[in-house]
């Protein structure tokens, strides 16, 4: 990797290989597996990161979010996922 | 959102203040599981994080209980097996352990000196699940590194991070730094960037084992360390989103002690090449514990019940001033291995701690620290 990724609406964000989600019944949770780390995601963050997949656009993913939550803004959804995903992503943890 | 929580592999990673995980019957659920396949390598790094007294290839436990060890650790919920050593890839039953780990679900990590990898091998190991490897570096130079590991590798490491990259796995470069290293951190961060590695442990040498035979080689100066430190503040703003630094500094140099393993018995567990389950890899030096077998016992009895992963766990054990601290769910006391190493007690507070009664224990060896360099006690059987 030679330059930092800034996620927009038009990104198609995606886990790298060395990032490896999955559920966990033990602790009934989302994880993402990680070299040393263990990412335990919270209900929302569950549901964002399961639509992190390497088809959807950020903004499809956001419409798609807002759909099912209709009772937040769209444009709180936005910020929310966006900054989620860049934090993943200047970890290592989301590419696009 | 996101809780982060280090699956930590050795000493020479810092564990994360999380507290853990517990299951409904408020069990802790540990995260990880390091294998230390034998401690057999053709390296002598004076700083191994391996016990004193190496265990032999005919203690080796076999691929069958290995196996079965695996599948008991997705059974009680771990999450990631890191295959180590020694030399993890001595083993020639490697690949079957990955494949077996990864089917069942654990995300499979190799830390290796690199030196004995070979293209065909990697590939075999990727095809097997691997997930991810981590190459170890003495140091940029050649010569210096290969004088610290006592073996002419260094070379065949930097080919071996390139093979990693080339079969398309994830690299992290994990430098363990320290007085005879530490004005290469700049090589060593370029360096890691060139071989294009995701992430780069600057790990300095914790002084157990070994290291502790070597301490007066290898502890930096205070101002050694604080150039190492504004080094990699700077190149973690520079290179955000290209390379990720984990950073662990010397203890000796802390306000407080790091959080050992995240606690004892809290999320980490450790088996050794003859099949012993410790609660980290240096417990085997506080000589007073015993320590329960895989061949023997169910890992999932060892972690709840055996006496040894009950001895410190949680709380109740703490002196003062521990007990009534408020960072005694957060530091866990800090290393017991370190506390009884150093003051001969293990129940008191790690002296990496400036409230510690016995702080005073480290004085002398930072007094000393950049003096004369003595010759290294290189790690090899007979030599403890």
């Amino acid at each position: 990797m030679s330059k930092r990724l800034l996620l927009d609406r038009d990104s198609v964000p995606r886990l790298p290989r060395h990032a490896k989600l999955r559920f966990d019944r033990a602790r009934d949770c989302w994880i993402i597996n990680a070299p040393e780390r263990v990412f335990e995601l919270d209900a929302i963050a569950g549901e964002v990161i399961q639509l992190v997949d390497g088809t959807r656009t950020l903004a499809v993913l956001v419409d798609e979010l807002a759909t099912k939550y209709d009772q937040a803004p769209r444009a709180d959804i936005e910020r929310d996922v966006t900054a989620m995903l860049q934090n993943l992503a200047d970890k290592g943890f989301v590419i696009a | 959102m996101i809780d982060q929580a280090e699956a930590p592999a050795n000493a020479q990673t810092e564990c994360a203040a999380a507290t853990g995980t517990s299951d409904s019957r408020n069990r802790l659920i540990p995260y990880a599981v390091l294998c230390e396949l034998t401690h057999r390598c053709p390296l002598q790094c004076p700083y191994c994080s391996n016990p004193v007294e190496l265990e032999r290839a005919s203690r080796e436990i076999d691929t069958d209980a290995w196996k079965s060890v695996l599948s008991q650790a997705v059974d009680m919920g771990i999450l990631q097996a890191h295959f180590s050593g020694g030399e993890p890839t001595v083993r020639k039953d490697l690949e079957e352990m990955v494949e077996h780990a990864s089917k069942a679900g654990l995300y499979t990590n190799l830390i290796t000196s690199g030196v004995l990898l070979t293209p065909a091998r990697l590939d075999r190991l990727r095809e097997a699940g691997l997930d991810h490897v981590q190459v170890s570096f003495q140091d940029t130079e050649s010569e210096n590194a290969d004088r610290i590991a006592g073996f002419r590798g260094h070379a065949k490491k930097q080919e071996a991070a390139r093979m990693v990259r080339a079969a398309d796995l994830p690299l992290t470069v994990n430098a363990v730094m320290h007085r005879q290293n530490l004005h290469h951190l700049e090589d060593m961060i370029a360096m890691a960037v060139e071989l294009d590695a995701e992430r780069l442990e600057v790990a300095q040498v914790q002084y157990y084992g070994w290291a502790l035979k070597n301490r007066q080689a290898f502890l930096p100066t205070r101002d050694q360390l604080d150039e190492a430190t504004r080094i990699v503040e700077e190149a973690r703003v520079r290179l955000k989103g290209i390379l990720a630094i984990d950073y662990v500094v010397p203890d000796y140099y802390a306000r407080r002690p790091k959080s050992c393993m995240g606690g004892w018995g809290r999320q980490f567990l450790n088996i050794t090449p003859a099949g012993k389950v410790l609660p980290c890899h240096a417990a085997e030096s506080l000589d007073f514990l015993e320590f329960e077998n895989v061949t023997e016992r169910p890992l999932a009895w060892i972690w709840e019940h055996s006496s040894a992963f009950n001895r410190f766990r949680g709380t109740d054990w703490m002196p003062e001033p521990c007990r009534s601290c408020d960072r005694r769910e957060i530091d866990w006391g800090g290393c017991r291995c370190q506390a009884f190493a150093l003051t001969g007690d293990p129940d008191t507070t790690d002296p990496a701690c400036e409230f510690a009664p016995q702080r005073h224990v480290l004085e002398m060896p930072i007094g000393e620290a950049g003096g004369e360099i003595p010759e290294f006690v290189y790690r090899r059987i007979g030599n403890g």
